[in-house]
């Protein structure tokens, strides 16, 4: 996995409060890396996998995070499976971008930066406002025409998560075909945390045609939703908080809209 | 889009710090942020404090981005500002060349005395349709990113990644090398 994660402070803070607000959140990231990487043999996920330790073992954000998944799993229908691809050994490493993009959030929040966005690689967690009395305005971006946008949410706090096959093709597979999805273009879910928005989302994705009765039945506990089905068309919850363009490709060019 | 437009305070200014977490995971650090008595050198070069530490896990990710590539000629040019800001000039420092997944990137910063005043992409990939698409995106978000957003109504995108990390990777290379 490789990503990015940009941190947009808006609180006016001296530049060396400044700075210790981004090193808080920089650590935040950290320790998620050291412990959930597939990457490092010594993380505690990489342990587990081993089976050198068990779960129960974990510090709490291990078992946090499992939880988490397990949650998410059976909140999707299994549409969201953090086991799906490791032949039956636990890989939460789904759900871990928007988990340490939320942890990162809070560690800005404490140190004092509270209006903030965390974007990692498109999946956003907003917290406070772009500027004195205005909210953070976040584009979705049109899955079918990356130049252009298909809605723009406005809020202050607020987790939003997108998952496409545009930008990944085939990245998302329907754990219970095994298939890659296909139905939609994108999904996007709007809620309080980021964790779980991405993993709906990305269930979303997976689930295809399936999709809209899953999210109506997420819009039931107050997560909002959006989708660009793969011949263009948009659906999205009621309420849903911003602006919405009728079809995908048909929203004026990126930046000027609205 | 002129009613409010806070921004445009010629107090604020942004930051860019850039560590690497989750394998080749790059954080791009932004910051609007009053200057409130420190210098905007300072202010604007500080954010990359996290860099040191991060540099030796960048390398060591999963990603094909990796680490830098070997640093092309280093290229800062420097000019006369035109109008009346005479003290501060204008230059533009070329960072390093970054090998993405997509092919090359590379970014020229233009700044004036110590704020960024553009970032311009020197190289993209450009092979095929997917990666044309991603650019005519990733390109402007970014950019926009870097930049005093002076008239963006919109702060962010969700739903796009690219190219970001060899992009941050290039823009503070040549903040590095500004600051150096």
């Amino acid at each position: 996995m490789g990503t990015i994660v940009s941190i947009d402070v808006r609180t006016p803070l001296r530049p060396e409060r400044l700075e210790r607000a981004f090193a808080a959140a920089a650590d935040a990231l950290h320790d998620a890396d050291a412990t959930f990487s597939t990457y490092r043999a010594d993380s505690w996920v990489s342990r587990i996998a081993r089976r050198e330790v068990t779960l129960a073992q974990g510090p709490a954000p291990v078992q946090e995070v499992y939880a988490l998944a397990e949650q998410c799993r059976v909140r999707t229908g299994g549409a969201f499976d953090p086991a799906w691809r490791a032949d039956g050994t636990l890989d939460p490493t789904g759900l871990v971008k928007g988990w340490a993009a939320d942890r990162a959030s809070d560690a800005l929040t404490a140190a004092g930066a509270p209006d903030h966005c965390v974007n990692a690689a498109g999946d956003l967690r907003i917290r406070g406002s772009r500027a004195v009395g205005q909210p953070w305005r976040v584009g979705v971006a049109d899955p079918l025409d990356a130049t252009r946008l298909v809605a723009v949410v406005e809020g202050r706090d607020l987790a939003v998560a997108t998952s496409g096959r545009a930008y990944q093709a085939d990245h998302v597979v329907d754990p219970r075909s095994g298939r890659p999805a296909v139905a939609l273009a994108s999904v996007t879910v709007v809620g309080p945390d980021l964790t779980r928005a991405d993993a709906y989302a990305t269930a979303g994705l997976a689930a295809g045609r399936d999709a809209e009765a899953l999210l109506v039945d997420l819009a039931r506990d107050g997560w909002s939703w959006l989708v660009v089905a793969a011949g263009g068309a948009v659906r999205h919850s009621p309420g849903f908080p911003g602006r919405v363009a009728a079809a995908a490709t048909t929203g004026p060019t990126w930046p000027t809209w609205p | 889009m002129s009613d409010h437009n806070p921004s445009r305070s010629p107090s604020r200014r942004a930051q860019l710090g850039f560590v690497a977490i989750l394998g080749a995971v790059a954080v791009v650090v932004t910051a609007k942020a009053e200057s409130g008595g420190a210098s905007p050198a300072h202010s604007a070069l500080s954010g990359s404090a996290a860099t040191p530490e991060a540099a030796p896990s960048a390398g060591s990710g999963g990603s094909g981005s990796g680490s830098a590539a070997a640093s092309p000629t280093p290229s800062v040019s420097s000019g006369a500002s035109s109008g009346s800001t005479a003290s501060s000039g204008v230059r533009s420092v070329t960072g390093d060349t970054i090998d993405t997944r997509y092919g090359p990137v590379q970014v020229r910063v233009v700044m004036r005395g110590t704020k960024i005043t553009d970032v311009v992409a020197v190289q993209l990939p450009s092979a095929r349709g997917r990666d044309l698409e991603i650019n005519s995106f990733a390109v402007p978000e970014l950019r926009q990113e870097v930049l005093d957003d002076q008239s963006a109504q919109i702060d962010t995108v969700s739903g796009a990644s690219f190219t970001s990390d060899g992009y941050a990777q290039s823009v503070q290379s040549a903040l590095d090398r500004a600051r150096g």
